[in-house]
């Protein structure tokens, strides 16, 4: 077996990744939510100035990176790779921002399983000796996901109470073979922060069909990763100090939380979810937040700063992600679900 | 064999658990929101049969342009999502409901252009209705017809 697998499907870095610095952007919704003064930066105005919500959600992104690579004092010249995705087709938004910056660029597509998609192939790059640093970074924009896969903002319909809202939101994390502080750079970012182990995601599909219910879709394949990190390195989420998934929401946690229960593992405790965090239920936005943003913004403002503060030591973060698309739903496909998780530690 | 059971019971818990809408408050919600669209109608109809007089045949026509217009204006200034997000079925089924349907779309892809843009997506949500509407009433015409 190579040297740095365990068990079925985990990665464990002989070199773990360091993560340097952070960027975050969100609308005014996330904004008025409980991680609202987080937030490196705030829109006022879902369209940023732009003509329309694709430029507004490319400039999200490409800002969300510009504001990592200068806390981390990296000119873009110097970012050896950068590694994301997003929502919409052709994932534009990410093949947009990377033309602006002029940087290496591997456009990933994972649905909402895109941030922890992106930390997984650079943390593997960089242990790897084959890159030196990395910006892992994903976002979504709640007009252009509405648009792409919903009805037209303007229509007035009610969405039911098991729908979660497209998070306005990027997030980006870059990670570097050395300590932030190496090369002399003056980091004031996170300290000791590093990417240990990482664990692939399967496709789970349990055959749900309704595309408002998409934290249901999710949550078996959130299980199925969780299970598999489990087994894969002997620990028992009591080892753990937390174990974070993306945008499962209200009612995919508690899916999450019964499908794990009947393998007999208590998660109950130590289980939190972005899409929960993100807003605060006086919001009533049913469900929660979704959307690759969603986890990307809730890592980058809140989980990674929390680790380096050292209230969390040891977090395992999923991001899953829903892989179907407005035509296979009207075909009656059901809805196939991923989770990626990286197990992210506090060195002492 | 065993996937396919073990999806079938995770299907019907999800529906079991999952949270329900409230049918009832959506319900009078609806009605009554409904019932007053219906109301400004009714009082544009009166309007238009005894303060302008004009001819009984013109009088619900004068009243579905003036409800369409209303519907078109209060979605263009983004009010009549919030009136939808409130009433429901309430604010879809009446006149003005169409009319937002092919509002929304149009302002919502003017990014795209005229053409392309606005006039291709001008029915993308209304469309089905035209098509069942005129499908039904050549049925329906034809069927007079026949029957004499």
């Amino acid at each position: 077996m190579p040297r740095k697998r365990m068990g079925e499907r985990t990665f464990a870095f002989k070199r773990p990744p360091y993560v340097w610095s952070s960027g975050s952007i969100v609308g005014d919704v996330e904004a008025a939510g409980p991680l609202g003064e987080k937030f490196d930066l705030v829109l006022e105005d879902d369209t940023w100035g732009e003509g329309s919500w694709e430029k507004a959600e490319c400039k999200m992104f490409e800002h969300a990176v510009r504001i990592a690579l200068e806390k981390c004092g990296l000119e873009t010249e110097q970012l050896q790779c950068m590694l994301g995705g997003d929502l919409l087709n052709q994932i534009v938004t990410a093949n947009y921002a990377a033309r602006q910056l002029d940087v290496p660029f591997l456009g990933l597509y994972g649905a909402c399983s895109t941030m922890a998609q992106a930390l997984l192939l650079g943390s593997v790059l960089i242990d790897g000796g084959f890159l030196g640093n990395a910006a892992c970074v994903s976002s979504s924009h709640f007009s252009t996901a509405e648009r792409q896969y919903r009805f037209p903002l303007e229509m007035g319909t009610v969405s039911p109470p098991t729908a979660q809202r497209t998070v306005t939101g990027a997030g980006c994390t870059v990670l570097g073979a050395q300590p932030p502080e190496s090369g002399g750079r003056n980091i004031t970012t996170y300290n000791g922060v590093r990417v240990k182990e990482a664990t692939l995601g399967k496709v789970v599909d349990m055959g749900i069909l309704d595309a408002a219910n998409m934290g249901a879709a999710m949550a078996p394949a959130a299980a199925s990763t969780i299970m598999a990190f489990l087994r894969d390195t002997n620990r028992t989420p009591d080892m753990l100090d937390a174990i974070i998934t993306g945008d499962l929401g209200v009612f995919g946690s508690e899916m999450l939380l019964e499908l794990c229960d009947d393998e007999g593992i208590k998660l109950a405790g130590k289980h939190h979810d972005c899409g929960v965090m993100v807003f605060s239920p006086d919001q009533k936005l049913n469900c929660g937040g979704s959307g690759c943003g969603c986890p990307a913004v809730v890592l980058n403002a809140h989980i990674l700063p929390r680790i380096s503060a050292g209230e969390w030591r040891q977090v395992l973060f999923l991001a899953t992600g829903a892989l179907m698309s407005p035509t296979t739903s009207l075909q009656g496909e059901s809805i196939p679900g991923i989770a990626h998780a990286v197990l992210i530690e506090k060195e002492s | 064999m065993e996937k396919n059971k073990k999806a079938a019971q995770y299907q019907q818990r999800v529906k079991e658990l999952a949270p329900k809408s409230k049918t009832a408050q959506m319900l009078i919600k609806a009605f009554l929101v409904g019932g007053l669209i219906c109301c400004i109608g009714q009082a544009i109809r009166d309007f238009a049969q005894f303060t302008l007089k004009l001819p009984e045949k013109d009088v619900g026509t004068f009243t579905s342009i003036f409800l369409v217009f209303l519907g078109g204006l209060l979605t263009g200034l983004g009010v009549y999502d919030k009136i939808g997000k409130f009433a429901g079925a309430g604010s879809v089924v009446p006149i003005t409901g169409f009319a937002n349907s092919v509002v929304a779309p149009a302002m919502e892809h003017r990014s795209e252009g005229l053409v392309l843009g606005v006039c291709a997506n001008l029915f993308k949500l209304a469309g089905p209705v035209l098509v069942y509407g005129v499908g039904s009433s050549i049925i329906v015409g034809l069927l007079y017809l026949w029957l004499g």
